[in-house]
């Protein structure tokens, strides 16, 4: 066994690049099981892509990607699931017409059963399966806003953002992640809101301890409460790992973020729009 | 708590609306001029409007969703009742075999488009490979009648899946582009084939079930009855186990997954979900159900023609899917009623029904998206709380 293998989640040199333009390069990364680890950097630095990439919505341009000892460079979003990975997204990506059970049980696509047969003429047995995930979905977002359990058959989109987050995160935890990518979840929310949430992730993590969590997050004072290391990004590279207290306190953090006035040679290039990532969903 | 007070209340309100219906129905069928027709539309414009008004509708729709099983029944034999009150007359009970086997053409495009969004402007093409197949085999073999219907079915079903990469590779706007150049190619293929009757069309042998000759009129004692009659029951029977095969596919898990990729591919991709996987299953059984409902149509016509199954004919059934409510078959039951009855009671539109239902369907689209009767959120167990 050589050293990647031991790490839970070991990224090696990705690239991605979206004809000339270099959204992730050569991005080097790890963590161990268990970890919560921060990802930031300024608009366009290219954390978006990262999950993207990892979660095998884009194809990595290089590098490679080892999750729990298993190579998964490139594979599709489909089996990145099966391996145990699961996300949100940055502009919430519920089905809102449909009921939150609904949006929480497509997360649960794995533990299913999707048998013609079993669905449509054993139905007996689907109501005994229905009543069980129901009663899972409804603990699961008890822990979060007990007030949405009793609303659980209730259309999504008729909630709050805050709440669709809450959702979001369900349905992304209800079949047992091994790793859970939160992207900008407190994006959209007040001060007080955004508390909440991290106190209810810190809640779910007590409850499994095993479970990894990398999160791209603005907001310093959620980086700083919950997270035990932090990747800085600018420009698609790494410019600083450490804890917290490191990188506030390093020179290039503070220059990605307030602009460098005292290096002459780097001129801040055009920021890149987080929003163009979006656009460029590959087909799955 | 509320609704269990309403409940008993809906019931009857459910009850009674149904059977309105029957006789309003029963009325509009028997009216022969034109000022009566118009009369009782406007009439029936009035009442739903008035229903409306005092939350009446809203009660009769809770009927159907509290007593389900007692609204289904009455509405069966409301269309049994319809049928035996117009047992001698041909002309009407062909259209309600007709209404019956559009809605279960209807039934299988809103697998396609309702639940899993997979456009399909070429229903009609697949509707007549069910009766293309029941006119060859019912001429050229011997086969049970009911294995030539489930036939039927079938053969649409794989020809559909040559559409199948062209459709999974394309989406939106070019998907309906090769739907609707199959609908095209399929009337010219028809027409230059001269084995399969060219530009005039094939005969279709009737339906001969357990040695009952369908195409026969049945005499018993004094009372002639009309040789439609049967075709209206078989029709129902297929109907309903249609309506009960989409209603348990949409309370399932299929169903959620099929709305999943409407709604969002990424996001259900990100969940293990194949995109690919649930739009063949989807078309597929979709073409399947048509299928079937085109062979019995062949069967009850007795001839069928390239032009029975044009393009327009598409849109007609696309429209029936557009008016009454994307993924809810009852809606596709009203708006089935309405697309195919109108026309051939009021004469005077049938020249202009394209252009009508051209208005009807793009205003309906900008006010009133979700059709007539919107689909309701999904209950996977009627009656179960938690």
């Amino acid at each position: 066994m050589n050293a990647t293998s031991e790490k839970f989640l070991v990224v090696e040199d990705v690239s991605k690049y979206f004809g000339g333009l270099a959204a992730l390069k050569k991005l080097d990364l790890e963590i161990n099981s268990g970890e919560i680890l921060g990802l930031i950097g300024p608009n366009g630095s290219g954390k978006t892509t990262f999950f993207n990439v990892l979660t095998g919505i884009f194809k990595p341009t290089g590098g490679s990607i080892h999750f729990n000892g298993r190579d998964v460079t490139g594979l599709p979003p489909q089996s990145i699931y099966r391996a145990g990975i699961a996300r949100t997204f940055q502009r919430s990506r519920m089905c809102l017409p449909l009921s939150i059970f609904d949006n929480i049980m497509i997360g649960n696509h794995i533990r299913l059963n999707h048998g013609i047969w079993y669905n449509l003429f054993r139905r007996k047995s689907f109501a005994r399966d229905f009543v069980a995930q129901h009663r899972e979905a409804s603990e699961l977002l008890e822990i979060f806003n007990p007030e949405l359990a009793e609303h659980i058959f209730e259309a999504a989109g008729d909630f709050p953002m805050i709440d669709r987050r809450r959702m979001e995160i369900c349905r992304a935890l209800i079949s047992r992640p091994r790793l859970l990518l939160l992207d900008e979840p407190s994006a959209g929310m007040t001060h007080d809101e955004m508390h909440q949430l991290m106190n209810d992730i810190l809640k779910v993590r007590a409850g499994n301890p095993d479970l990894t969590i990398i999160i791209i997050e603005h907001e310093m004072n959620v980086i700083e409460s919950i997270t035990d290391h932090c990747v800085v990004l600018n420009f698609g590279e790494k410019i600083c790992e450490g804890t917290y207290q490191e990188i506030a306190s390093d020179r290039h953090v503070q220059e990605a973020y307030l602009g460098g006035s005292d290096i002459e040679d780097e001129p801040p290039g055009e920021p890149r729009d987080d929003e163009k990532e979006g656009e460029q969903w590959q087909t799955v | 708590m509320k609704s269990n007070n309403e409940a008993p209340h809906s019931l009857l309100l459910g009850l009674s609306s149904a059977v309105a219906l029957l006789a309003y129905t029963a009325i509009f069928m028997v009216a022969e001029t034109e000022a009566a027709i118009v009369a009782i539309i406007v009439f029936g414009c009035i009442a739903i409007f008035l229903l409306k008004r005092f939350g009446k509708l809203a009660q009769i729709n809770l009927a159907f969703r509290t007593h389900q099983r007692i609204m289904h029944y009455a509405v069966m034999s409301g269309v049994l009742i319809l049928a035996a009150i117009f047992y001698d007359s041909h002309y009407t009970l062909f259209l309600i075999a007709t209404v019956i086997l559009y809605l279960v053409a209807c039934l299988g495009m809103n697998i396609q488009l309702g639940y899993a969004g997979v456009i399909n402007f070429s229903v009609a093409s697949f509707f007549g490979i069910g009766g293309y197949t029941a006119a060859v085999l019912t001429m050229q073999t011997g086969l049970p009648h009911l294995l030539i219907i489930l036939a039927g079915g079938l053969v649409a079903a794989a020809v559909g899946s040559l559409l199948l990469l062209p459709v999974l590779r394309t989406s939106g706007h070019y998907a309906a582009l090769v739907t609707i150049a199959f609908a095209l190619l399929f009337k010219t293929f028809l027409e230059v084939n001269d084995s399969l009757g060219g530009p005039q069309g094939l005969q279709v042998a009737g339906m001969h079930l357990f040695g009952f000759e369908f195409n026969n009129n049945i005499v018993i004692g004094d009372v002639d009855i009309s040789f439609y009659l049967p075709y209206v029951i078989l029709s129902l029977i297929l109907a309903i186990a249609a309506f009960t095969i989409t209603k348990r596919l949409e309370r399932s898990w299929i169903g959620l997954n099929m709305d999943a990729i409407r709604l969002d591919e990424t996001a259900a991709a990100c969940f293990g979900l194949s995109i690919p996987r649930w739009k063949i299953k989807a078309f597929t059984f979709g073409n399947f159900i048509i299928g079937i409902a085109g062979a019995v149509y062949g069967m009850m016509v007795g001839y069928i023609a390239p032009s029975n199954f044009t393009f327009g004919d598409s849109l007609i059934l696309m429209s029936i899917v557009l008016l009454g409510g994307l993924g809810n078959p009852w809606g596709l039951v009203v708006a089935t009623s309405i697309v195919i009855i109108l026309p051939e009671k009021l004469q005077v539109i049938q020249e202009y029904r394209f252009l009508l239902y051209a208005i009807v369907v793009t205003l309906m689209l900008l006010y009133r998206p979700e059709g007539l009767v919107p689909r309701q959120l999904r209950c996977y167990i009627p009656g179960w709380r938690a």
